[in-house]
């Protein structure tokens, strides 16, 4: 946003007069428009994050019981009062299910997005402050795994493991840290040569604190923007390993899980399966807004959804 | 260019020679005697070693990862353990469906995204923009097996517009049976294409070759189609080429979603009944097929933007 308004606002004060006055003061509105939605952006999707993070770690004290508690008296119920999702084949409340699945997808999201970021950021921030042979072989491996195409290692790995989170687990374990250590590295590259940090040098401090203290702070902020959306492609990832069999099996109330038990149901009963997709969606929401509002703080084109 | 070429195909290699082994090994990083496995807990001795024997697997580790090479250049990967014919022959039935749902499904991610994208980037940070934006953020968020089952609810169920599930008979069939998994897989893909092109478009509006076509006074139609939609043709097909990894696992979730008989549906069948043959041959196909075309799409990139080649 902010670009494009200042380089109008240079623009309009370039052409002085009453009638650039006015332009640049339009332009300085609807900056401060924008800024203003921006930050209403990164809110609302913190909100929707914490709320539904804080309903599914918090089960058990909300009054939400036993997820597999069936009743078969009780199928196939729509959504009501009592039961505000509705209930399954087998008479289980669906909300509930869906607040103890979401312990399994937003663990597994959250952790094996953090993991892969550390480590790819450590490995690219030392990689590219040092240069050399070992950016060589960084650079030649992350482009090998990067190269790689993801789904086939990942059923490749889910044949070896059997259905079930290892599968899904090892695989972005594997793959996961790449894109962290390129970005890093690429950032690294320009950041290296910046006088702060030949400041630092001539200042004798030693090499680990001018990377980790000096420089990564600033290197690392593609990579915070991409991981928010790399958190809602994880969820993403193992809902649809779930939905097809290979990731959490049943009872397991894995989200994706969810929906595929409601599929064969999907015309008497649609309730099944399309609240707890509408829930997937909702994370998914939530994180990219996050990711937008980060990207617009950090003022540079790290936007995922092409913001400027 | 020449030195580019190779350059790039030489990179390819250790990507290919990790597809294949990853492929080959697969079978015996499985916990247990794959034979055992695939016959079950029941069988005898002399049926286990016969299996055994069958797949090559108790001859020397590489023997049988070149004969598994050799195979696999003349597109010969044995025998499906569970349907009892050449897998070779399997992926050839089957490759028409996955390949026909990838092309529809990309013009109409095509059909979508492309317009969006220099709606959004004209009208951009104004409320058309937003909205579109949104829509974007949506369909990312968006598993494809739920929005597959969405289609299915309002086109087959509430309008009875199109079948649920199934390929269909006759071209005419294909498509209609094809339609709804398509335009799944292209609202899956088109916040991708979305996103880089809005980027792209507000970039060439920005460049000198555009002003200058302004300060000439040609009409703004003109310079959007000749200047600006020239660009976003190379793109597009830019972005298609990086991002077919991403449409393959598109591809193969919403083949199961719809029940089509392609590869993608043969494949998860295969990892469920521990058909080892018919994976591996899928995984080696797969891979190589995604590695080729980013190769493609980068030799492309290079030959129509000469910076690339520097």
């Amino acid at each position: 946003m902010s670009a494009e308004a200042s380089a109008g606002e240079t623009l309009a004060f370039k052409l002085g007069g009453p009638a650039g006055r006015a332009t640049a003061a339009r332009l300085r509105k609807r900056a401060a428009g924008e800024r203003r939605w921006a930050k209403a952006t990164l809110w609302a999707g913190i909100a929707i994050v914490v709320v539904i993070a804080f309903v599914c770690f918090a089960g058990p004290l909300l009054g939400f019981a036993d997820p597999n508690q069936q009743n078969l008296t009780q199928a196939l119920r729509p959504p009501s009062l009592e039961h505000p999702f509705g209930t399954d084949t087998l008479g289980r409340d669906i909300l509930t299910r869906v607040v103890y699945g979401g312990r399994i997808d937003l663990t597994f999201a959250v952790v094996m997005t953090l993991i892969p970021f550390v480590l790819g950021a450590l490995v690219g921030a030392i990689a590219g402050y040092r240069g050399g042979w070992l950016d060589t072989v960084v650079n030649r491996l992350v482009d090998t795994v990067v190269a790689f195409p993801f789904i086939v290692l990942i059923l490749a790995i889910v044949t070896i493991t059997g259905p079930g989170l290892e599968g899904a687990y090892i695989g972005v374990f594997a793959v996961g840290w790449a894109l962290y250590a390129r970005m890093t590295r690429g950032e690294m590259l320009v950041e290296r040569e910046r006088e702060y940090i030949f400041a630092a040098r001539t200042l004798g401090y030693s090499t680990p604190r001018i990377v980790f203290r000096h420089a990564l702070p600033n290197v690392i902020r593609a990579s915070i923007v991409f991981s928010m959306a790399d958190i809602v492609l994880n969820i993403l990832l193992l809902s649809s390993l779930s939905y097809l069999g290979l990731g959490a099996t049943p009872p397991s109330p894995e989200w994706g899980a969810l929906v595929a038990e409601g599929k064969d149901v999907l015309l008497t009963a649609w309730w099944v399966a399309t609240l707890p997709g509408l829930v997937i969606v909702l994370v998914g929401i939530g994180f990219s807004l996050i990711g937008d509002g980060i990207a617009d703080r950090f003022g540079r084109d790290f936007s995922l959804t092409g913001g400027e | 260019m020449g030195a580019y070429l190779l350059k790039r195909a030489v990179q390819a290699i250790p990507v290919l020679i990790g597809i294949s082994l990853a492929a080959f090994v697969l079978i015996h990083l499985v916990p247990g005697d794959p034979a055992q496995i695939i016959l079950g807990a029941q069988a005898t001795p002399k049926a286990v070693a016969t299996l055994n024997q069958q797949l090559g697997l108790d001859r020397p580790l590489v023997s049988q990862y070149l004969d598994f090479i050799t195979g696999a250049v003349h597109f010969d990967f044995g025998e499906s353990i569970i349907q009892k014919t050449s897998v070779g022959g399997i992926i050839g039935s089957r490759a028409e469906v996955t390949l026909l749902l990838l092309l529809y499904s990309v013009v109409i991610s095509i059909l979508i995204a492309v317009p969006l994208a220099i709606v959004s980037a004209l009208r951009r940070n104004r409320p058309l923009d937003h909205g579109i934006r949104f829509f974007s953020t949506l369909t990312f968020a968006m598993p494809s097996f739920l929005l597959g089952l969405l289609l299915i609810l309002f086109f087959s169920l509430q309008l009875e517009l199109l079948p649920t599930s199934g390929y269909g008979d006759g071209f005419a069939g294909h498509l209609r049976g094809l339609t709804l998994p398509a335009l799944t897989v292209g609202l899956y893909l088109a916040p991708v294409l979305l996103r880089t092109l809005r980027v792209g478009v507000i970039d060439t509006l920005g460049t000198e070759y555009v002003e200058a076509a302004r300060a000439r006074g040609l009409a703004r139609p003109r310079i959007l189609f000749k200047h600006v939609l020239k660009n976003s043709a190379i793109s597009t097909v830019t972005v298609l080429g990086l991002n077919v990894g991403f449409l393959l696992s598109g591809l193969v979730v919403i083949e199961n979603v719809f029940s089509l008989p392609g590869l993608g549906s043969e494949l998860v069948s295969s990892i469920v009944n521990r058909d080892y043959p018919t994976i591996q041959a899928l995984t080696l196909v797969f891979g190589v097929s995604v590695v080729v075309i980013n190769l493609l799409t980068d030799l492309l990139y290079a030959y129509l933007d000469p910076r690339v080649r520097l």
